[in-house]
């Protein structure tokens, strides 16, 4: 068993508009420093793999058909275990 | 001739087309469930508007993989009249039997209310009792219809007249004042290369009968009526 852990954003030349509305209301709250916030999804699975390698064909294989949006997003992934 | 207003968990707006198409317009319609492998001998398909799957992971992105799904992509690629209403236009994004995906709106809020659409394209199934450029008044009604598509594909759009509809003002205007939810090139709907699939937020089926103030919405399913019929 391999748990994952998924990060999905939108591509960078994707306009994010939850991320622009938080910046602004960092800043209203007087946080002037933050020059971007860019909001995104945050996935944990519990994969069933003979090992690491086979557990990330699986990953990579869920990524592309259902959990990210090729069009606007892009992911990261770690593998534990 | 037969209409299919396919059903998915969480589709909200099944029930308005249905009755747009069966009562106002005396068509024979039918509901078909999204776990349905057969699409009923009908000659055209309406994916409604709703929040199909709870919108959970992206807006239409599990609606997509209804067993029905399989069949709609079959017809569609076979030449059949297919018709995506906002929630419907995001699964055929997510299905890919159209280009580009949907953002939260801009403004980052659920926007409920009538626009303006400017009719780009009259030579389509769904738009062809249209005037070139007639300025059609339909509601939105969305959290996310922010259109977006890489500039290549955005290019293909425009020279092969695939933007049926953008926002505009009441002159017909396409302006950024008249654009609701931040769309590329204020893009309110598109036909796919062959134009036989149509996607568009704004929903046809809130203003067809007088009684609801509106009936610029009947002019779509009329096109597709009438075009069904030469055919």
């Amino acid at each position: 068993m391999f748990n994952v852990k998924v990060e999905v954003t939108l591509k960078k030349q994707v306009l994010d508009p939850q991320g622009l509305t938080v910046k602004h209301a960092l800043e209203s709250l007087g946080f002037n420093e933050v020059d971007e916030v860019r909001m995104g999804k945050f996935l944990e699975l519990k994969i069933e793999a003979k090992d690491r390698k086979e557990a990330e064909e699986k990953l990579r294989r869920m990524c592309e058909k259902l959990l990210v949006n090729p069009v606007i997003e892009d992911y990261t992934y770690q593998i534990e275990g | 001739m037969k209409f299919g207003v396919v059903v998915f968990p969480g589709s909200n707006c099944d029930h308005d087309c249905y009755h747009v198409l069966k009562d106002a317009l005396g068509q024979d319609t039918a509901y078909i469930w999204h776990k349905d492998r057969s699409l009923d001998g009908c000659d055209c398909i309406v994916l409604p508007g709703g929040f199909s799957y709870g919108d959970y992971l992206r807006t239409g992105a599990i609606a997509r993989f209804s067993p029905i799904m399989n069949e709609v992509e079959g017809f569609a690629k076979k030449g059949g009249i297919v018709i995506g209403i906002c929630n419907g236009f995001q699964v055929l994004l997510e299905s890919g039997l159209l280009p580009g995906a949907m953002r939260h709106n801009d403004s980052v809020k659920f926007v409920c209310k009538f626009v303006n659409l400017k009719t780009e394209n009259i030579d389509t199934p769904f738009t062809n009792r249209c005037n070139k450029g007639q300025v059609l008044r339909i509601p939105i009604a969305h959290g996310e219809g922010n259109y977006y598509v890489d500039d290549n594909t955005l290019k293909a759009l425009n020279k092969e007249n695939r933007i049926i509809f953008r926002y505009c003002d009441k002159n017909g205007e396409v302006t950024p004042d008249a654009n609701p939810n931040g769309s590329l090139e204020n893009i309110a709907g598109i036909v796919n290369k062959p134009g036989n699939v149509l996607g568009m937020m704004p929903h046809p089926e809130r203003c067809s009968e007088p009684v609801l103030g509106f009936v610029d919405g009947k002019l779509i399913f009329e096109s597709i009526i009438g075009w069904l019929r030469k055919r």
